[in-house]
Parts: C-alpha cells; structure tokens; sequence
C-alpha cells in the first residue's frame, strides 16, 4: 500500500488563539436555547415533553410508545393462545448466550398435564439481569419461539438476586404470544 | 508391460501378505482379506454413514445408509489374458447399481465409491425414508446432540419434507424396562437393540412386530428389559428412541465433558466415560477396550457412582469433642491424628486398607503401617458370585493392585485377627481407609466403641465416620488421579472428573502429609505428585518397573498374568474367530 503523506493544516493566527471558536460555539448554543424556549425545536411535539425541546423529562415522560418492534428489552418466555408454556427447556439458550445469563434446570411434565406429550418444560429457567447483554441471541436461537426480547428496559433491583428473573417472573413479562407456529397440535 | 516375468504385480505382493488392494475413493491401499468394505474405508477415513451396522454385532444390512459404488475389474473372456496398466492394477468396472458396504467384504482390485453422484443421491433418498415418520421432537430429545439421524440428515437430508399424507403414529413414552423408556416413533428400525439382547446379553426380550412403514420395537409381551445389560442398548440407539431413566432430561449431551477413567464397582474395571458439567457427574458410559469389556457395561455398576454433589459427602476433617464431630482444619486433624497414633504401641494399632483404593493410596498404607512399625496391614474381601459376564467374582477392583503394592499374595487374610485383636481388645486404636467397618468388613457396633481410637479416611458420612474419632474426608473414584490392576492383571488408570467437595482431598495427600507428622521429616522428602509416587512404586516393585501414569495410555497395559479371563470377552473373541463378528 502507498503511503499517503498527509499535510497539517495551516493555521491562521485567529485559529491560533482559539477564542474565536469559543465564542462561535457559545452563539450555536445561544441560538437553540432561544429556539427551545420559542418551542420551534426539531421533534419537540413528537416527543411530547415540556416544551422545551428535545430533551425529554424521564421518568415523568417516557419513550415507550415510540419503541420500534424490533426493539431489545428484558428477555422473558411467553405462553401461546392455548395457554401452554412454549419453553421445553432445550437449553439452546442457555448455551448460546454470550454472557452466561441463563441457567436452566429441565424437568419432565407430569403425565396427567393436558399437554403431557410435549414431555419436557423448564422446572427451573433463570436469567440473571446483572449479565444480560440484550443481544437477542437467545431469541434467535430458539426453536420453539418461547423466548422474547421485550420492551421493558427498566430493570432495577436493591440486590444480585433481586436482578435474577425466576420463571415465573419471565412468563409475568412475557404473557401471551399469539400467532406462533404450533407444532405441537394434534396433527403432526 | 515387457518386463511382467520379472516384477511381481501388487495382487502377488498384497497375497503374499495376506492382504487385497482395494481403490478406495481414487486411491489404492492394501487391507486383510477379509475385511468389510466399511471397515476398509474406515481404514481409509472415508466415513460411510450407518445406523444398523456395530462392528460387535452381526451385520443385517438393513438399514440401507451404508450404500457405496462398488467395481471389479471386468471378467476375460475365455482367450483374453487380464489387462494390467503401468502400476499393476486392472481396469475397474463400475456397477451400476449400489452396495451395502457393511455386509460385503472386500476382494482383489475392488473399487470403492463412498463419494459421487449415485452415493450421494443413495443417501439423500435413504433419508427422506428414515424422516417421512420422524417426530420433530429435536428439542426435547436426549439423543440430540449426539444422534446420528440428525447429524446426517444436516449432510444428506433435505430441508423440507415432500411427504403431505398423514404421518403414522406409534406409542411414545413406554416404559419397557425398569431403567428404560422406548419412544417408537423415533425408532428407524436399526435392530441394534434387538441384536445386543439377543447376541451380547443373551436375553432376547426386544423384537420387531408390524409390517412395513407400522414396523415397532417392542418388548416380548408379558417382559420387561430387566436384564442388567440393558442400558447399553440405550448407547447402541443411533436415535433417541431408546433413553435412560437415570439421564432422561437431566442434561442436554454438549454440556457435558467426558473424561476416561474406569468402574470401580468389581474387579473386570470396565473402561467408562464420565459425563459431567460443573462439578457434577450426568452419567457414566462404557469406552470400548477390547481386551477388558468390549463395547458393554453392567447397568448396576454405571449407576453407581458417587458424585462430589451427594448429600452424604464428608466436606471436612472432623474432630470428636466430648461425643460431637467439629469441623477442623487439614493441619490440625492431621497433627491430632499423628499425636493420638504416638500414643500406642505398634502391637495396639491396626491399619486397614481396602481393595478399592489406588495403588498409589495402598502404598502409602504400606509406608504408614513401616512408618508405625506395623508388619502387616488387612483389606477386606468381598467375594460374590461372577454373573459370567462382566462383573468379576471379585467385587473390589483393584485386589491384584493390593497383592502387587503391598507384596503380599493373601492381603484379605489378617482381617480376622484384627477382629479378633479389638474383640479381645489387645488392639486399641485403628486406622480405616475407604471401608464401612459394619458391612463387609464384619466389625460390630460394640466393637468399634470399645476402640480407644478409631480414624477414618472416607467419602461419605457413613457409620464408621460416625463412630470415629478423627475423620479424613477423602476423593472419590471420580475425583482422583491413580491406577489399578484388574482381575486380569492389566494397570489401569484413573482420570480425575471432577474436584472432590469442599475441604475434602485426594486419599495419597492425607495419608503422605499423616506418614510426615508420625516422621517429622520435611515435607520436601515426600512426593510432591502423583506421577512422582508412581515413580517411586515404580523403582520398587517390579511389576511396575518403567511404567508412568502420565505416559499409560487410558486403554491400560497388561503388567502382571492373573490367569484370570473375562467371560464376555472370551465369548466375544469366539465369536470374532468364527466370523460372526467384526470385532
């Protein structure tokens, strides 16, 4: 590869003495502080806050009507319309995930549960929020589309253990997905 | 070719040997006559894919994936003499039509195909079959992971299936036998099971009923698989239709790491696989030594093991306080252990080893007992019935290690007199290392409270630990680096799973560190390793003499000749020899 020699700038005396380019900056924030308090900022009505642009007062406004579908939240398990828990504890998550969140501990469905044929659900299904790293992995790998990227991003705690989502703390987040493929309906 | 008279073509040089040529994807290599075509390619490193075909059970062919292009040079007419090119060899003549490599064997100037248009097309059409009725149940499988329905159907499946009719139905979740359960829509009538019944464990339980696509394994009516070979139908399974009670859903297989060791639960130290993830072990699996247990395991003993996760598990040396067992530090329990021993005079004490510890442990029993002044040292037998198979007469496993170790050929023999001794009570204190004095060992309650000490260097909380006043919490087999020597005479090698619980330590540390405090040596004067105690057992016995733990090779070695044979194997090595095997 060539090399390219590149040359300094030349600098003029008023650059020199970088007062000028204060003062400059200083009149860029002059001029959108005096259009924020006019009101006439880019996307002050869109985001529906005081009025003072775009600076938006959370927690007392909040941007969750305007999050994308494809946004990546808190990961939760979800059930279907016919109240089945989808998760069958295949672990491909839990060995997929890149921070080790999750832990999960397989157990056998009794044989007298309406849904005895699926065979295997989660007794345990941890996620540990102080390692989630919201990538989605766990989402894309799951074959039985239980597992969801949710629109919660709050998730606080006092406490480690407080920051751990149990399984029933996942399917409380994730509720009800319709829509799914089932698979595991009467005809195979 | 002018000068054929004088060279000799490769058929000639190959017969002389014993061996054919064969042409295996392009290229010419030499095998036994005899030999399977799968078994040539094999030698080759071509993979064939197979369900049916186990080079330990006879060969059906039915299955139908092992399907290769096959050619022999073509036959002469009545005038013409064989045509050889510049390296010796005839023209090959394809067939058109495929061959089953796992039933064939092979012959002179054979051609073998595992690759190209025919095979390939063989495959996928193989497979299309096997999955036209397979349940899409991959994650909630056990075998998934390890299932060679899905790693070939990944190579040669298609990704959608062409098949619109009703799929058939068959029973899922039977239970057939007390530690297995059969899911018949997995099944792909490979027969593997029914064979290893029949064949192997002699029980011939497992059988097919139905015709055609409605074919089903089942269990002979009015049976179960109770026979106690029956889980190694489980690691036959190329599918998951056959899974074990014991594993069924604990744990998905690419979690877990294998590590090679052996079985401790009899003499024969079957070669297994230990499966675990973290610190806790899954399961335990048969490794093939063909000269120790072939490709099998009794269902008893791969059930039994102990894991550093067990409730009973002793965490840490204890001390008996007025009645009560206080947790103590490694440095205190040994130094009161060395000072309570000083007390006696070497007629008071008694030493009692056990058959199931490494012959490194052993010998450093024998250098604890020279170190006390004590001529001799006791292991309990246990002697059972062989089931003339795998499980030796013998039940504990490393009996020929003891002879070796502590040269002395009856080891079991001074066990009565040390009963005998604390009975009369001549014998006051005790040392017990990995025994139950109250199972087989035919020590009563009374007698170990009569004892004015009693230490004991165990894995769980049982009733001798109890009654003890100093307790060692030692490793288990799975726990410990270390050797054995089988019934057969064959050194054998332990691998570490996993880290023994807690405060507990590998069995040669606590009995070398216990040998320093009676001494007062340095610690510098001990062996520092394993391997170094190995080295030292290997200076000192002849039988061990030039060996090295760290360069055995998890197969074992034969160091010393017991007389005694494993009858499976026997049976198996007939059964090689009449040609009914691969082997």
């Amino acid at each position: 590869m060539a090399i390219i020699k590149i040359k300094r700038p030349k600098l003029t005396l008023a650059d020199k003495l970088y007062l000028p380019a204060v003062i400059k900056g200083l009149f860029i924030t002059f001029k959108h502080a005096i259009r924020a308090i006019r009101g006439k900022t880019h996307g002050a009505e869109q985001f529906n806050s005081s009025g003072l642009g775009v600076t938006m007062q959370y927690p007392e406004t909040k941007w969750d009507d305007q999050l994308p579908d494809y946004y990546r939240g808190v990961p939760a398990l979800v059930t279907d319309e016919q109240e089945r828990e989808r998760c069958v504890s295949c672990q491909l998550c839990e060995f997929i995930c890149p921070p080790k969140a999750i832990t999960i501990i397989p157990g056998e469905i009794e044989s007298d549960d309406p849904w005895a044929k699926v065979e295997k659900r989660p007794k345990e299904f941890e996620i540990d929020m102080t390692r989630c790293i919201y990538c989605g992995m766990c989402e894309e790998v799951c074959p039985e589309q239980a597992i969801y990227l949710r629109d919660d991003y709050a998730m606080t705690g006092l406490s480690r253990a407080e920051m751990v989502n149990d399984k029933k703390r996942l399917y409380e987040i994730g509720g009800v997905r319709t829509g799914l493929v089932n698979k595991w309906n009467e005809i195979k | 070719m002018s000068d054929t008279e004088t060279t000799q073509l490769p058929k000639d040089i190959a017969a002389e040997k014993g061996l054919v040529n064969v042409q295996i994807d392009g290229h010419w290599i030499q095998v036994p006559r005899g030999t399977r075509m799968i078994e040539a390619c094999k030698i080759a490193e071509k993979e064939v894919p197979h369900y049916c075909y186990h080079p330990k059970l006879s060969s059906p062919g039915n299955c139908r994936m092992c399907l290769v292009q096959m050619g022999m040079p073509p036959r002469p007419a009545p005038d013409q003499a064989p045509v050889y090119d510049e390296d010796g060899y005839q023209e090959i003549g394809w067939m058109p039509r495929p061959v089953i490599a796992c039933a064939n064997t092979v012959g002179e100037n054979m051609g073998i195909r595992t690759q190209g248009e025919l095979v390939e097309k063989c495959r996928e059409g193989v497979m299309e079959f096997l999955l036209i009725n397979h349940p899409l149940d991959c994650p909630i499988c056990d075998q998934a992971g390890e299932c060679r329905l899905q790693e070939f159907s990944v190579e040669h499946g298609k990704g959608e299936s062409r098949f619109k009719e009703d799929k058939i139905k068959k029973p899922k979740n039977v239970k057939i036998g007390p530690r297995i359960r059969l899911d018949d829509e997995r099944c792909i009538m490979c027969s593997r099971c029914i064979r290893f019944m029949d064949e192997v464990a002699d029980e011939p339980v497992l059988g097919f009923t139905e015709r055609g696509t409605h074919t089903t394994v089942g269990v002979f009516p009015g049976r179960e698989l109770t026979n106690n070979y029956g889980l190694n139908t489980v690691d036959l399974c190329p599918v998951g239709a056959l899974t074990s009670n014991d594993f069924r859903f604990q744990m998905r297989t690419w979690f877990l790491k294998e590590t090679d060791s052996i079985d401790t639960n009899c003499g024969t130290g079957a070669n297994t696989t230990i499966w675990t993830r973290g610190n806790k072990i899954f399961r335990v699996t048969p490794r093939q030594n063909d000269d120790v247990n072939s490709c099998w395991m009794p269902d008893s003993h791969r059930l039994n093991y102990v894991c550093p996760t067990d409730d009973d598990r002793l965490t840490a040396p204890l001390i008996k306080v007025d009645g009560v067992h206080e947790e103590t530090c490694w440095e205190n329990a040994i130094e009161a252990a060395a000072d309570a021993l000083k007390q006696f005079t070497p007629s008071e004490i008694a030493i009692i080893a056990s058959g199931r510890q490494t012959n490194e442990e052993l010998f450093m029993m024998r250098t604890l007992a020279a170190e006390l002044g004590i001529e001799s040292l006791a292991i309990v037998a246990r002697e059972e019935a062989s089931d003339d198979m795998l499980i030796s007469a013998d039940r504990n496993p490393n009996t020929t290690g003891a002879q070796l170790t502590l040269q002395d050929k009856d080891v079991a023999a001074t066990l009565a007199t040390f009963r005998e001794g604390v009975y009369q009570g001549e014998i006051k204190a005790l040392f017990v290392a990995s025994e139950n004095l109250l199972e087989e060992a035919g020590f009563t309650k009374e007698d170990l409270n009569a004892l004015e000490l009693l230490i004991a260097l165990h894995t769980s909380a049982n009733a001798t630990a109890h009654a003890s006043d100093i307790v060692l919490p030692g490793a288990s087999s799975a726990e410990k680096f270390g050797s054995m020597v089988n019934v057969a005479g064959r050194l054998q090698k332990l691998n570490a799973a996993c880290l023994p619980p807690a405060d507990a330590r590998s069995d040669w540390e606590i009995i070398r560190d216990l040998v320093l405090a009676l001494s007062g040596d340095s610690a510098e004067q001990a062996p520092q390793s394993i391997e170094a105690l190995f080295q030292i057992i290997a200076t000192s016995i002849p039988e061990f003499e030039g060996k090295s733990l760290a360069t055995l090779s998890n197969l074992g070695e034969t160091i010393t000749d017991t007389g005694v044979t494993i009858p499976l194997v026997e049976r198996e090595n007939q059964r090689k020899a009449h040609g009914e095997i691969v082997g």
